[in-house]
């Protein structure tokens, strides 16, 4: 019975986004102390001191001892402490309630939690265990991602857990686990100042990861040459030596055309290739299907770019090449990314200092998130669910039987496909919008609706969070300690500065209470995140991803620590795959994580987007980010200098697309694709392929991007096809119905 | 308390991603509170995402200070040239009219000028001022003239300006190109006839000219 309670407006005017603009900071107001942390959003994981009063963050200071960021912030950053004491902050449990005007009522946190129990159990006892899916989030700490990833399958034994880390990182953990057997960027970004030559693949550092401009801005500054491949000249593409100006789509049919300019031109490095590598044939095989003139006509790349990025790249002695969800938010995105790969180890350059690869993290935990078992394929460690060992591992962790833990789940977006057909009729989600950020989200509306019972955890009712039965209220990042691994593989320590408000709890406090009031708390009594850290110290024990040498102690003495760091006498892995490093599955054969120590080439196949351009559709749309909001925006559109900044979503396009449609910068303009329409103002810019439009994807509702995305899915790893689909742009017949309520906000 | 010499601030609006992050962090410091005392600039957003942070330059001769009727403008003993004293700025704007990098503001709801001090509360105590020290790419920096040559050697810091006939010379210094060859001023006003090559778009894709979309069909 997920349908909104009441009017959508009428939810906004009780829950918000209300603006936080209070500024509580400077040095006048004396603070009771200042608590070392980590910012709350993106995957960079800046260091940050908080400045605490009375129970209440008033502020920052910066941190200039960590580091990766030596006190450098991006807007986000600076701004965070404006969402604790937020007006719009759940303090109360809220039920379902159509006949109170916003559409909800307060509950007594215990009740809630026995009347959400008592739900779940009713739905397992009439349908089975599996009619109750869960998701969770990559925001989420390492150990509320892993007591999650055991309460869905010890407690509720459902195999449908996953994450909105499905929209993020997958694609290139997938090609990373194909070509490594492990998936983690390679080298701390230290290792990029000194580079002879930065390769940026569908990253838009400036606005997604700003902290990382930093470190290319300064690699240049010594020498190196930076290549930027985008469709739009982002502020890193501003100033680089060489850039790519691709299609949206055509990133794998590049990347064959380079190397096989390498290959023509002997720019590989053989004896790597020969003494640490399997598969390279096939992949020039491949290649050679790939000359640079089909390279320049597919990818819409001048062959003279190519032959000078084959040139630079080919040629170099140290490169760093790094990508982000640009090349990876593709149906073919797992292929993109081995694209990549195979330039790297072609090139022999990885494994050293100055050179190395990377995939750059966009949520906050989006590397932690995902390594230790709530992703639907995933036990802790990195352990492969299906695989007999691994589970009995686990299993004896967890004091289970083996043939008690579930098969392995389905992605997120799958989920919601088995809400539609009837499978699932009980959800769980915790720090998951799925209503703003899913592809094709009319679609995902239409599924939330047919929930029997819906629980979500959150500390702002978001967007998908009005849909449910029954709202828990969750913990802001400042009112919880525990652990997230950033962008580089650094496991840092979020430490609490504040008291959660009213009757919110930790997010894990409220996962234990669940699993008592449905009378299972067996593996469920965890006094704190150190505990269950320790266990998870245990589970991922002897795993790709082994954390059991990480302490709380080891993290603050040095200021993070690289996993794997597989012993408490080790430092911790900054650089993976030095010449003589030994892991635990080569086993001393060679630094790559497999049997044979052996990295692998593998054919990175270029398919056309899923929903391509066409005659009716005839424009590339893209979607992205923009530097002042955070993902659907929950947290950020909340914070009133941050709104400022963009207030509005609006369409990017060339001068030249702009005269021949007749639409001027300002004007009200309708982007159509097959899946619907929005009408948003037009922003004439010449930074753009003329061919392609950008609109990011922050906002909800009407002004919502993924109302017209597509949602295709890469077949490996699931990520949606964010990146790329057909569309079709005109002047819009008027201001759009929401610009009457809301164009006073702007 | 003072602001030592030997740290000085240095602007690359080459470096700037337009994030505002130097905005934000400027409302959190006390002299001004709430308010940001940094300009951040596009300098076309139709043609190029270039943006230019601009804070005060504090000049060893403010034109501000020169031309306030109320002697509100002080310069400390340190170079650093504050916002206009409270008890003394009538508002007359004549300061914000004078400036030659656009920098004085009037708050008319306060009646009083404010502009950029350095972060003095921060800076004469040892500390950063809070825009370098959170600038994300660095656009902004307070160190050592030692310290930004390591950091730059592409780039030489200046900080004299010529305005027709006024030459100013500044304690804050804006980062130039090294070369071909870095001119020892920039000559502010000649360059205001000519209109600036569309320098972002100028990349250097190979070869290219201009427009690296020339060749795309709409
Ligand atoms: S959002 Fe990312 S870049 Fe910005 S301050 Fe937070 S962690 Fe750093
Ligand atoms: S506005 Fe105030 S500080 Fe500026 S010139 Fe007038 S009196 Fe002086
Ligand atoms: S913080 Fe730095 S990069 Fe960001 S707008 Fe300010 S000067 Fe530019």
């Amino acid at each position: 019975m997920a349908t909104l309670p009441v009017d959508d407006l009428a939810i906004t005017r009780a829950f918000g986004p209300h603006l936080s603009a209070r500024t509580r900071g400077g040095s006048a107001v004396e603070p009771d102390r200042l608590v070392k942390t980590h910012c709350c959003f993106c995957g960079q994981q800046c260091g940050i001191q908080l400045k605490v009063k009375d129970n209440e963050v008033i502020g920052f200071e910066p941190w200039e001892d960590f580091p990766f960021n030596r006190g450098m912030l991006c807007p986000k950053g600076v701004k965070r402490y404006l969402q604790g004491s937020h007006p719009d902050r759940l303090v109360t449990a809220l039920a379902r309630d159509p006949s109170v005007a916003s559409g909800f009522r307060p509950m007594a946190y215990e009740q809630a939690i026995e009347r959400a129990a008592r739900e779940i159990q009713r739905i397992q006892d009439k349908h089975g265990p599996s009619a109750v899916g869960v998701l969770g989030g990559a925001s989420l700490t390492t150990e509320k991602t892993y007591l999650l990833g055991k309460f869905a399958r010890v407690c509720l034994k459902t195999p449908y857990i996953d994450y909105n880390g499905r929209l993020c990182m997958v694609s290139a953990g997938a090609a990373n686990k194909k070509a490594f057997g492990i998936d983690r960027t390679t080298n701390p970004w230290s290792d990029m100042v000194g580079t002879e030559v930065i390769w940026v693949a569908g990253s838009n550092v400036a606005e997604c990861s700003p902290i990382t401009t930093n470190y290319i801005w300064q690699a240049r500054e010594l020498g190196a040459k930076v290549i930027v491949q985008d469709p739009r000249i982002t502020p890193i593409a501003r100033t680089c030596d060489l850039y790519l100006p691709i299609r949206p789509g055509r990133d794998a049919a590049l990347f064959a055309g380079v190397l096989q300019l390498m290959i023509e031109n002997g720019w590989i490095d053989r004896d790597f290739i020969e003494r640490e590598t399997v598969g390279f044939d096939e992949v020039a095989a491949y290649c050679a299907t790939w000359p640079v003139a089909r390279t320049a006509e597919v990818t819409g790349v001048p062959e003279r770019s190519i032959r000078k990025a084959a040139e630079l790249w080919g040629t170099a002695k140290s490169s760093f090449l790094f990508h982000a969800r640009g090349i990876e938010h593709h149906s073919n995105g797992v292929q993109n990314a081995l694209g990549t790969i195979n330039l790297v180890l072609a090139s022999g350059r990885i494994g050293k200092p100055k050179s190395g690869y990377g995939t750059i993290v966009g949520q906050a935990n989006g590397q932690g998130g995902r390594e230790h078992g709530q992703k639907c394929d995933q036990l802790p460690g990195w352990r492969d669910i299906s695989n007999p060992e691994h589970r009995k591992y686990i299993a004896s962790v967890w004091k289970i039987k083996e043939a008690d833990l579930p098969g392995p789940g389905v992605d997120a977006y799958e989920m919601f496909r088995k809400i539609d057909a009837g499978e699932i009729k009980g959800l769980i989600a915790i720090c998951f919008n799925p209503k703003v950020s899913l592809p094709d989200n009319q679609f995902v509306t239409r599924a939330l609706e047919k929930l029997e019972f819906f629980v979500a955890i959150d500390f702002f009712l978001n967007d998908t969070a009005r849909h449910a039965d029954l709202v828990l209220p969750g913990s802001l990042h400042e009112e919880d300690e525990g652990t997230v691994t950033q962008v580089e593989g650094r496991v840092i320590k979020v430490n609490k500065a504040v008291e959660c408000p009213g009757e919110a709890r930790q997010d894990w406090r409220i996962i234990q209470d669940l699993a008592k009031a449905l009378g299972r708390p067996h593996g469920f009594t965890f006094d704190g995140p150190r505990a269950i850290f320790d266990e998870l110290r245990v589970a991922s024990k002897g795993g790709v991803a082994d954390y059991s040498g990480i302490t709380y102690e080891k993290i603050e003495r040095q200021m993070g620590v690289f996993w794997p760091c597989p012993s408490d006498d080790h430092p911790g892995t900054p650089r993976l795959f030095e010449p003589g490093s030994d892991n635990p599955v080569a086993k001393g054969k060679g630094r790559f994580y497999f049997p044979d120590g052996k990295a692998r080439f593998n054919v990175a196949d270029y398919r056309p987007a899923v929903d391509d351009v066409s005659e009716e559709y005839p424009l590339f749309l893209t979607t992205g980010r923009v530097v002042s909001q955070f993902l659907s925006g929950t947290q950020t559109r909340r914070i009133g200098p941050l709104i400022k900044h963009y207030p509005e979503p609006r369409i990017e396009l060339h001068p030249r697309l702009a005269e021949k449609l007749g639409i001027a910068d300002g004007d009200w303009a309708t982007a159509e694709t097959r899946r619907g329409a929005i009408t948003l103002r037009a922003m004439v810019v010449t930074t753009i392929r003329p061919d392609t439009i950008f609109i990011p994807y922050h906002w909800p509702g009407d002004k919502s991007a993924n109302r017209l995305t597509v949602a295709a899915q890469d077949p490996i790893s699931k990520i949606p096809q964010y990146k790329v689909c057909g569309c079709r742009l005109r002047p819009a017949d008027g201001p759009p119905a929401y610009a009457q309520e809301r164009e006073a906000q702007q | 308390m003072s602001v030592p010499r030997h740290l000085e601030f240095f602007v690359d609006p080459s470096r700037c991603i337009g994030c505002r992050s130097c905005v934000e962090a400027c409302t959190e410091c006390d002299t001004h509170r709430g308010e940001s005392m940094i300009h951040l600039e596009f300098v076309d957003r139709g043609a190029s995402v270039q943006t230019v942070p601009v804070v005060c330059m504090h000049c060893e001769q403010p034109t501000c200070a020169e031309v306030c009727p109320a002697d509100a403008i002080k310069r400390t003993g340190d170079g650093v040239v504050q916002s206009a004293r409270k008890p003394r700025c009538i508002a007359c704007g004549n300061c914000v009219v004078a400036c030659p990098f656009g920098v004085p503001e009037l708050y008319i709801d306060r009646a009083i000028m404010m502009k950029c001090d350095m972060c003095y509360d921060r800076t004469s105590v040892g500390k950063k001022p809070m825009c370098a020290t959170v600038c994300p790419s660095q656009a902004l920096f307070f160190g050592t003239r030692e310290q930004i040559h390591a950091l730059r050697p592409q780039s030489m810091p200046t900080n004299t300006f010529r305005f027709g006939d006024q030459v100013i010379r500044t304690r804050v210094n804006v980062m130039v190109p090294r070369r071909p060859a870095a001119p020892a001023q920039i000559d502010v006003t000649a360059a205001m006839d000519e209109r600036p090559p569309s320098r972002a778009v100028r990349l250097p894709v190979v070869g290219d000219d201009a427009d690296p979309f020339a060749q795309v069909e709409v």
